[in-house]
């Protein structure tokens, strides 16, 4: 990068900072309050988000979206994507997140054929 | 002669060369490249773990029960210390991108500290990894493995997991011992034995009321199914067929050999990309210190080093999120 220009603005403008080390400091603070909500999650497991929803307990969907918060906040912050131009930033992630998508989509689907197979009796595991 | 002189033709466009299409040097680029392709190399390995754990979806091991160890301490900690781990990388990943910041104001000294600062938490970490699979392979309460391959874990009449080394009736007088090439035919042997046989776990649990055998399959809340005292019995005596004491490749005494697999796998596989960012990061580390980039007039190399290290910490976070939570 030859000129130095970052972004300063999270959250769409919500928080605003004066430097970029700020803003790291700041990313961190949000990577970290993140975690911590998942891993309270994790431990103490509400009996509330153990509602089924779209074919997952709605904790799991919880903790994936986290995720992806977190992972966004780590490509666009710590990896500068925010900086880079919007060319780049689309090659990079659409071309990922649609290959995975798909691949997900196909595996998990097929796993879940297969888990009928077994579970409706055409195959006796416990022999 | 217009013809001789060196001319692409392509001045001033930006494909031509000589140039940074996206506004990233070819160095950037490349990394990007690698990353994109890693990135799907470990999507491939976590969705094939999606696979087998939706093919198995009623009998899969409950991550909060496996990994429940904390290192110094005793007692039942699920979470902690893989939070902990998390907390090391993302922090490490915090200098690291305070290094590139300081890279682009030419500060070496700081640099040269942040630099250091993300190297100890890759050790770190490599470290808690290798003590996490320490852990995992040595295992911690035993089980019984059946016919078909499904593993048998003991609780008492509360639900709380009961070690075989706790009720296990030793034979004093068993006579089977590892079969060694040395000992038997010169082409067969087999791996160290188990601490309990079959039969000594069969009677120790006739001989303790209070235990009962715990099967694989989750009921509806969520939970492992428990047997009833004449059930448990009937499993183990009928079904039984080795002891199973940790983890390795073929069997452990968590739940399905495949989540053992994968869990050696892909954390294996992160674990080895830790390592190699810890590699590369000590050697930019020095070239920092002798002045390389001082004299090139740019710390690149540390934000192009700085992306693998990123990449890494955001692969864990996915890990995490798939091995320890989900």
């Amino acid at each position: 990068m030859a000129d130095h220009a970052h972004k300063l603005e999270i959250l769409r403008g919500l928080i605003k900072f004066k430097s970029n080390t700020q803003k790291i400091w700041g990313v961190l603070i949000l990577l970290s309050i993140v975690t911590a909500v998942e891993v309270v999650l994790g431990i103490y497991k509400p009996a509330a988000l153990k509602a089924p929803f779209l074919g997952m307990k709605l904790l799991n969907w919880i903790f994936i979206i986290l995720t992806i918060v977190k992972a966004y906040y780590i490509t666009w912050d710590f990896m500068h994507m925010r900086d880079e131009t919007k060319s780049l930033r689309r090659v990079v992630v659409w071309t990922a997140v649609f290959l995975i998508c798909y691949l997900i989509f196909i595996l998990l689907q097929e796993g879940g054929y297969v888990f009928d197979v077994y579970h409706d009796g055409f195959v006796k595991t416990d022999f | 002669m217009d013809n001789t002189v060196v001319s692409t033709g392509t001045e001033g466009k930006t494909w031509g060369g000589g140039n940074k299409p996206l506004k990233a040097s070819y160095g950037k680029m490349m990394m990007w490249f690698f990353i994109v392709s890693d990135a799907l190399t470990f999507s491939g390995f976590l969705a094939a773990y999606g696979f087998s754990r939706f093919k198995f979806i009623d009998s899969w091991p409950i991550a909060d029960e496996v990994f429940t160890h904390v290192p110094f301490f005793h007692g039942n900690y699920p979470m902690i210390y893989v939070a902990f781990m998390t907390f090391v990388l993302i922090m490490s990943s915090v200098t690291m991108v305070l290094a590139v910041d300081a890279g682009h104001k030419m500060d070496k000294a700081k640099v040269t500290i942040y630099m250091f600062l993300t190297i100890i938490g890759g050790l770190i970490f490599v470290g808690s990894q290798a003590w996490e699979w320490a852990t995992f392979i040595k295992g911690d309460y035993g089980a019984v493995q059946t016919k078909g391959g499904n593993i048998l874990q003991f609780v008492d009449n509360e639900g709380h997991r009961v070690a075989l080394r706790d009720f296990a009736v030793i034979d004093e007088h068993k006579e089977r011992v590892q079969d060694q090439r040395k000992s038997g035919i010169w082409f067969t042997s087999e791996g160290t034995l188990p601490t309990y046989t079959v039969s000594e776990v069969l009677h120790g649990l006739e001989a303790n009321e209070n235990i009962l055998v715990r099967t694989q399959i989750i009921n509806e809340e969520g939970h492992k199914t428990v047997l009833s005292r004449e059930e448990s019995i009937n499993q183990i005596k009928n079904n039984g067929k080795v002891v199973v004491e940790g983890a390795n490749l073929h069997a452990n005494e968590y739940g399905s050999p495949l989540f053992a697999d994968f869990f050696f796998f892909i954390t294996g596989f992160h674990g080895f990309h830790v390592f190699s960012g810890v590699v590369i990061n000590i050697i930019i580390f020095f070239n920092v210190i002798l002045g390389t980039y001082e004299r090139r007039k740019n710390y690149e190399m540390v934000e192009k080093v700085g992306l693998y290290w990123h990449f890494v910490d955001l692969v864990w976070v996915f890990v995490f999120t798939f091995f320890y939570l989900v």
